[in-house]
């Protein structure tokens, strides 16, 4: 039996890929530039929101910041704003942690026909698994070599 | 030799078509039968909305071609669902003999294929074919849950929330199925999801040069060569594809995607799915076709045969193209 | 700190917020990775700039505009496994998820709560 390596007609796809249409460079540039702007602006604003009214410092400050772009994130995603931003924008919504809320909430509630425990939980985390995985993986890496590094040095 | 030539010629006598509100809006739209404003069809969950859909069109065609229920002997349909879910279902509703077909967008002239070749040989007298697809329920299954934001590739195509039905008769009056071909699985080796205009391009010529071979005929002697959901770059590697084999199909090439909806930026190629060619061809040709405006046509239903399960494992996608010639 | 101070840190937040970003969409124009795959590559490089230290140095920079991105939750990760790092085994393992305890635990709940109040609906274009 052939694999696909078999079935490559190089000619067909050089010239399939020298004329398909390409995205609009520029304009898909500009956008998730000033989108992912705008979205970490809002995050700084609640930063100093949060710094100069109710004190919090550090760790906490940072923790609710990300709590509220979260929410933010998650609520746009439920009223079906945040697709539409996503399709103006691109990478200018996706890599900001609201992008994260995104791909948590928009499969769950997807998949919430197929049930509460089996669609809405299990499919959850579809998109954004991989990245608690190689999150939390590659972050108790890093503090098993940094642990073995305080040990000798 | 690939091609039938049917010798008494299956009549279709009856359609029967369904749609989402946004293929109402387009120049096909006026000749739906029911354009759905709610493209949920009142259901809770989209498989049970294609499911209704697909259940309306073979009503509806049933109800146009005032044949009995008991007097149809087989329906035969397919959908892109897994398990074609959205046929089997919808047929439970019918007590009528079952036949499930896939072959992706192309089920549609597989169908009629089966069908006709039914009543040609003499086993039935009366035959449904019916394929569906929907939008939300093929991008939910193939591609990313409908609320993630993501951007839609400049090549990628819009499913078809549709539904179209048939009712072949061997007598009667209407558009009759003269001939057919049947395609190959042929594969170039593209392997981008996004792409599947490029994955099928290469099928369609390969079944119209093998149709315009066998029967000896060339791109002059039909109104029009009508291809499924190739989009409009599809469009284009098709007829250079010909054009490479010595045939221009320039004149009489339209597509099925590229004309159910106005063309705005966002739907970018055109529609696809396996409703886009039997809600068109059922709706907007056979109303030309009855007409007499169209006289003698080739349907050509394009399929990429690749399954989410496929293109994680780094095949590349095959295409599928079968061809049916109609005369009024 | 003044309302010009204020002002000018925005305008750092915009332009380093706005250019991870943009780097992200070039990966997207030219390369055919895609957006999940984006998000995770992302995260890795923050978690292992700042492995290596140098995240620390654009966030004191341009605050929000680089935690608020993914890279910036690899950040936390990272930054949280190697201050427990300092204070045994049992903090080097469970500091990083510490850390970033915040962000998963909202991004469940408000993800629970959310799918149950809303309904995807079907694109209109």
């Amino acid at each position: 039996m052939k694999n696909s390596q078999n079935f490559i007609n190089q000619n067909y796809l050089t010239y399939v890929h020298y004329n398909s249409p390409k995205t609009k460079e520029k304009r898909s540039l500009l956008r998730a530039f000033w989108v992912g702007g705008v979205i970490c602006c809002i995050g700084q604003g609640f930063r100093y929101l949060l710094e100069f009214g109710l004190g919090l410092k550090g760790d906490e400050l940072s923790g609710f910041v990300s709590m509220i772009m979260i929410f933010l994130g998650s609520l746009l995603t439920g009223l079906g704003v945040y697709d539409r931003i996503g399709k103006y924008a691109g990478g200018g919504s996706i890599v900001p942690i609201t992008g994260f809320a995104n791909s948590v909430v928009s499969p769950a509630m997807e998949f919430k026909t197929e049930g509460y425990i089996y669609g809405l939980a299990a499919k959850m985390f579809v998109i954004a698994g991989p990245i608690i995985v190689f999150g939390v993986a590659s972050s108790v890496l890093v503090g098993l070599i940094y642990f073995v590094g305080y040990l000798i040095f | 030799m690939r091609t039938i030539s049917f010798k008494n010629k299956p009549v279709i006598v009856a359609t029967g078509t369904t749609s989402g509100p946004k293929e109402g809006l387009g120049e096909v739209g006026k000749y739906i039968d029911y354009v759905s404003k709610d493209d949920t069809f009142g259901e809770k969950t989209f498989e049970k909305a294609e499911t209704k859909m697909l259940y309306t069109s073979i009503k509806q065609a049933l109800e146009f071609s005032k044949i009995k229920e008991e007097d149809i002997n087989a329906i035969i349909s397919g959908d892109l669902l897994n398990q074609i879910i959205a046929s089997t279902f919808s047929a439970r509703n019918f007590n009528i003999g079952f036949l499930g077909v896939y072959n992706a967008c192309a089920s549609f002239t597989e169908s009629l294929i089966l069908g006709a070749t039914f009543l040609d040989g003499g086993y039935f007298n009366n035959v449904i074919c019916a394929t569906s697809s929907h939008f939300s329920s093929a991008e939910r299954q193939y591609r990313y849950p409908l609320e993630l934001g993501c951007t839609r590739p400049p090549l990628s195509q819009w499913t078809v929330t549709g539904a179209g039905a048939l009712v072949l008769s061997n007598k009667g009056n209407g558009p009759k199925i003269v001939g057919a071909t049947i395609g190959k699985i042929i594969d170039y080796g593209v392997s981008d999801t996004n792409n599947m205009c490029a994955a099928m391009a290469p099928c369609a010529m390969d079944v119209i040069k093998t149709h315009f071979i066998e029967t000896n005929t060339s791109p002059k002697d039909y109104d029009l060569i009508i291809t499924g959901d190739l989009g409009a770059f599809g469009s284009r590697l098709l007829k250079d594809l010909l054009w490479e084999k010595g045939f221009d199909i320039q004149k009489q090439h339209v597509d099925c995607g590229e004309l159910i909806y106005n063309i705005k930026e966002d739907e970018f190629q055109g529609g696809s799915g396996a409703g886009c060619s039997s809600l068109v061809f059922c709706s907007y040709f056979y109303n030309k076709l009855k007409l007499k405006k169209l006289n003698r046509i080739l349907l050509v239903s394009t399929g990429a045969l690749l399954s989410s399960v496929s293109s994680q494992q780094n095949e590349t996608i095959p295409g599928i193209a079968h061809l049916v010639e109609v005369e009024c | 700190m003044g309302v010009l101070e204020i002002l000018f840190m925005l305008f750092k937040v915009f332009v380093v917020g706005g250019a991870i970003c943009t780097l992200a969409q070039l990966l997207i124009n030219y390369t055919k990775i895609t957006a999940g795959r984006i998000l995770v590559y992302f995260l890795l490089s923050g978690v292992l700039l700042q492995a290596v230290g140098l995240y620390q140095y654009v966030v004191d920079f341009a605050g929000a505009g680089a935690t608020v991105p993914i890279s910036g939750f690899g950040y936390l990760l990272a930054k949280g496994a190697i201050e427990g790092a300092k204070e045994g085994l049992f903090k080097a393992i469970t500091g990083g998820i510490t850390a970033a305890g915040m962000g998963i635990a909202s991004a469940i709940v408000f993800g629970y709560i959310f799918a149950l109040i809303f309904k995807s609906r079907s694109k209109k274009n």
